[in-house]
C-alpha cells in the first residue's frame, strides 16, 4: 500500500497541523503561568493593602490580557483541520476527543466571560475579595481548560480506557477515569503546566531586568523578580521531576520514542545516557536498516544512567531501535514484522466483518466475526496492532523494509530532546543565581546577568517548542499510537489546497504575532502606572 | 431584574472605559474570529465526512475503507 501513498500530502498536512499547534503553544504557556503570578501578587496586595502591589499586579495582568487575547481561539483551527485534513482520524477517535474538547469549550466560555471580565473590569467595582477570587479562578480555570486537550493528546500517545466498535468504526470510551488518569495524561498535564509556570517566570524576570537595565521602575522590577524567581525555581524543579516520570512512562508505552530520543540503535544492559552529543552522517539516521549502527561525531556519556532513569536500576536492559524493529526474543520484544502481520489480520477481519454485515447480517460468519471483536484475546493480540496493517507486504524482504519505515526521525527527536533537557537544567541554575543575587541586593548591578535574563525569554520559548517536537515527532508515524498511522489518518484531498492553507496560516499567524509583540512592547515601554488605579486594567 | 441590570451595566461600563490598548486587543480578536469562521472555515475547511455522506453508517463504511486499504 505504501507505494500508493502521496507523501507530499501527508508532509504538508502534518506541517500545517504542526504550524498551528506550535503557534498556539506560543501563547498558551504564558497564560498558564502568568495567571498564577497575578493571583500571588494580588493576594499580597489584598493582605497588605500596599498600592505598589496593586500597580505590580495590574501591569502583569495587562500583559496577561494581551497574550490571552492574541492566543484565544487559535486552538479552534486545529479542530477545523481535524474535520478536513484528518477526517478518518477524527471519526476513528470518536468521543475521546469530542468529550474533552466540548468540556474545554464550555468551560473556557464561562471562565472567559465571567472571571476574566471581573479581573479586568472589576477593579474598584467589586469587592477586593471577589476580585481576588476571580483572579485565582481565572488562573485555575486556564489550567483546567488546558487539562482536557492534554488528556486528549495523552490518549493519542497511549490509547487506554476505550474499546473499538466495528459497527461505527469509532473508539468508544469504556472508562472515563482510565482516560483522564492514565500515566501519560497525568504526566503530560503536569509537565506542560509546570513548563507554563517556568516560562511566565522567565518572561517576568526578563522584562523586569530590562527595567533595571534602563534604571527605571526599580522597586517594581525587584519585587517582580523575587516573586517570579521563587515561583520559577519551584516550578523548574517540578518540571524536571515530571520530565523524569514522563520518560519512565515513555519507556513503557512508546519505547521507540525513547530509543529515538537517545539515538540508541542497539539496546543494552547498563545503557549509557548521552548528556551531550553530535550525530554523524545525517543520511545514516534517515535510511535505517538492519545494518545501521550508532553514529556520533562526538558525545559525552553517563554510563548506566539511561537504564537507571528508565527503570530505576543501572543493570536493566533498555531497548534500542533495532531491538524494537527486528525483535529481541531474549528480552521478550516482538518484532515490528510480527506486529505488521497481526495488524494485517486485524484489518482483514474488519473488512470481512463489514462485508458480512452488508451481505448476510443474520449469517453464521457475521456472528463469528462479531464475536472476535468482543474477544479480549483477539483485541489484545491482534487489534492492538491494527495501525501496523498498511505496512504489510507478502514479500518478507519488503515487509522488513517497511518495518524500518516505522522509525521516527532520529536527528530531530534526538536534538530536540537534548536541547529541551539542557534548557530545563539551565533554568534551575538561572533561578538559583537570580534568587541568590536579588536577596544579596546585587542583582541589579550585574549588567551581564540582566542581559542573560533578557536573552532567556526566547530560550524558554524554544525549550517549550522542542518539548512538543519530542512528544509529537518522536511518536511518528502514529496519529494514534499503534492504532492509526498518519498514512491512513490523513484525508485524501488535493495537496495543493493544503499548501495554500498552510501559506495562509503562516501569513495570518505572523501578522498576529507581530501585532502581539508590538502591543506588548509598547505597554512594556510605557511601564506600570500608579495613576491607572482608577481606570480599568 | 435589578441584579441582571447591574451585571449588564458592569459589562457595558467595562467596555466603555477600556484603555486604548484593550480596544486594539478587541479589534485583533474580532478580526481573528472573522478570518477563522468566515474565511477559513467557510471556504477552506469543510467537514469532509459531513459534506460527502448523509448517514453515520455511510461515514463509518468510508472510514473502514480508508483505514483498511492495503
Amino acid at each position: 500500500m505504501l507505494e500508493n501513498i502521496d507523501f507530499t500530502l501527508i508532509d504538508w498536512s502534518r506541517a500545517q497541523f504542526a504550524l498551528t499547534a506550535m503557534f498556539h503553544w506560543v501563547f498558551v504557556p504564558l497564560t498558564l503561568g502568568l495567571g498564577f503570578m497575578n493571583a500571588f501578587t494580588e493576594t499580597v496586595y489584598y493582605k497588605t493593602g500596599n498600592p505598589e502591589w496593586k500597580k505590580l499586579t495590574k501591569f502583569w495582568m495587562k500583559l496577561f490580557g494581551i497574550n490571552f487575547a492574541c492566543g484565544v481561539a487559535t486552538g479552534l483551527i486545529l479542530e477545523f483541520e481535524f474535520g478536513t485534513n484528518w477526517a478518518a482520524y477524527s471519526w476513528f477517535v470518536g468521543d475521546i476527543f469530542g468529550a474533552p474538547l466540548a468540556i474545554e469549550g464550555i468551560f473556557a466560555f464561562f471562565m472567559e466571560s465571567t472571571f476574566v471580565a471581573v479581573m479586568f473590569f472589576g477593579w474598584d467595582k467589586v469587592s477586593k475579595k471577589f476580585h481576588l477570587a476571580s483572579t485565582w479562578l481565572t488562573a485555575i480555570g486556564a489550567n483546567i481548560s488546558a487539562l482536557w486537550i492534554l488528556v486528549a493528546n495523552g490518549w493519542m500517545q497511549n490509547p487506554v480506557g476505550t474499546a473499538f466498535n466495528p459497527d461505527t468504526a469509532r473508539n468508544e470510551m469504556t472508562n472515563f477515569w482510565d482516560v483522564l488518569l492514565s500515566g501519560t495524561a497525568v504526566n503530560k498535564f503536569i509537565h506542560s503546566t509546570t513548563f507554563g509556570f517556568v516560562l511566565a517566570a522567565v518572561v517576568v524576570i526578563g522584562v523586569s531586568s530590562w527595567y533595571l537595565l534602563k534604571k527605571r521602575e526599580l522597586l517594581f522590577a525587584k519585587r517582580s523578580i523575587v516573586v517570579a524567581a521563587v515561583f520559577g525555581l519551584i516550578s523548574s524543579i517540578a518540571l524536571i521531576v515530571t520530565g523524569d516520570t514522563s520518560a519512565k512512562n515513555v519507556v513503557k508505552t512508546q519505547p521507540m520514542k525513547l530509543a529515538a530520543m537517545e539515538a540508541l540503535y542497539d539496546g543494552s544492559e547498563n545503557a549509557p545516557l548521552v548528556a551531550f552529543g553530535i550525530l554523524g552522517g545525517s543520511e545514516t539516521h534517515k535510511n535505517i536498516n538492519a545494518n545501521s549502527r550508532e553514529n556520533f561525531v562526538f558525545k559525552i556519556e553517563m554510563p548506566g544512567m539511561l537504564s537507571f532513569l528508565a527503570h530505576g536500576d543501572f543493570k536493566t536492559f533498555v531497548a534500542g531501535i533495532k531491538d524494537l524493529v527486528l525483535g529481541n526474543e531474549s528480552q521478550g520484544i516482538m518484532s515490528y514484522s510480527e506486529k505488521i502481520r497481526r495488524g494485517h489480520i486485524a484489518a482483514q477481519t474488519l473488512v470481512a466483518y463489514k462485508d458480512a454485515k452488508l451481505n448476510n447480517p443474520d449469517g453464521e460468519e457475521f456472528r463469528m466475526l462479531k464475536a472476535k471483536f468482543e474477544d479480549e484475546t483477539f483485541m489484545n493480540d491482534y487489534f492492538a496492532y491494527f495501525g501496523y496493517a498498511p505496512y504489510y507486504d507478502e514479500n518478507p524482504d519488503v515487509l522488513q523494509q517497511n518495518a524500518f519505515k516505522l522509525v521516527p526521525p532520529i536527528s530531530l527527536t534526538f536534538y530536540s530532546f537534548h536541547l529541551m533537557v539542557i534548557l530545563g537544567f539551565y533554568f534551575i541554575l538561572f533561578f538559583v543565581v537570580v534568587l541568590v543575587l536579588i536577596f544579596k541586593n546585587k542583582y541589579h548591578n550585574k549588567c551581564w546577568l540582566l542581559w542573560v535574563s533578557l536573552i532567556s525569554i526566547p530560550l524558554v520559548y524554544i525549550g517549550g517548542q522542542a518539548g512538543w517536537i519530542v512528544a509529537e515527532v518522536g511518536r511518528q508515524p502514529w496519529a494514534i499510537q499503534d492504532l492509526l498511522p498518519v498514512v491512513t489518518a490523513v484525508s485524501k484531498i488535493d495537496a495543493s489546497s493544503v499548501m495554500i492553507t498552510f501559506t495562509l496560516f503562516a501569513v495570518v499567524f505572523i501578522a498576529l504575532f507581530i501585532a502581539e509583540i508590538m502591543i506588548l512592547l509598547k505597554q512594556i515601554k510605557t511601564g506600570p502606572k500608579i495613576e491607572e488605579e482608577t481606570s480599568n486594567v | 431584574m435589578s441584579k441582571l441590570k447591574s451585571i449588564a451595566l458592569f459589562y457595558i461600563n467595562g467596555f466603555r472605559t477600556m484603555p486604548r490598548w484593550a480596544r486594539m486587543v478587541w479589534i485583533i480578536i474580532l478580526v481573528k474570529l472573522f478570518i477563522m469562521f468566515f474565511v477559513l472555515k467557510l471556504f477552506f475547511f469543510p467537514n469532509i465526512l459531513k459534506k460527502n455522506f448523509d448517514t453515520d453508517e455511510e461515514r463509518a463504511n468510508f472510514v473502514i475503507e480508508q483505514i483498511t486499504r492495503n
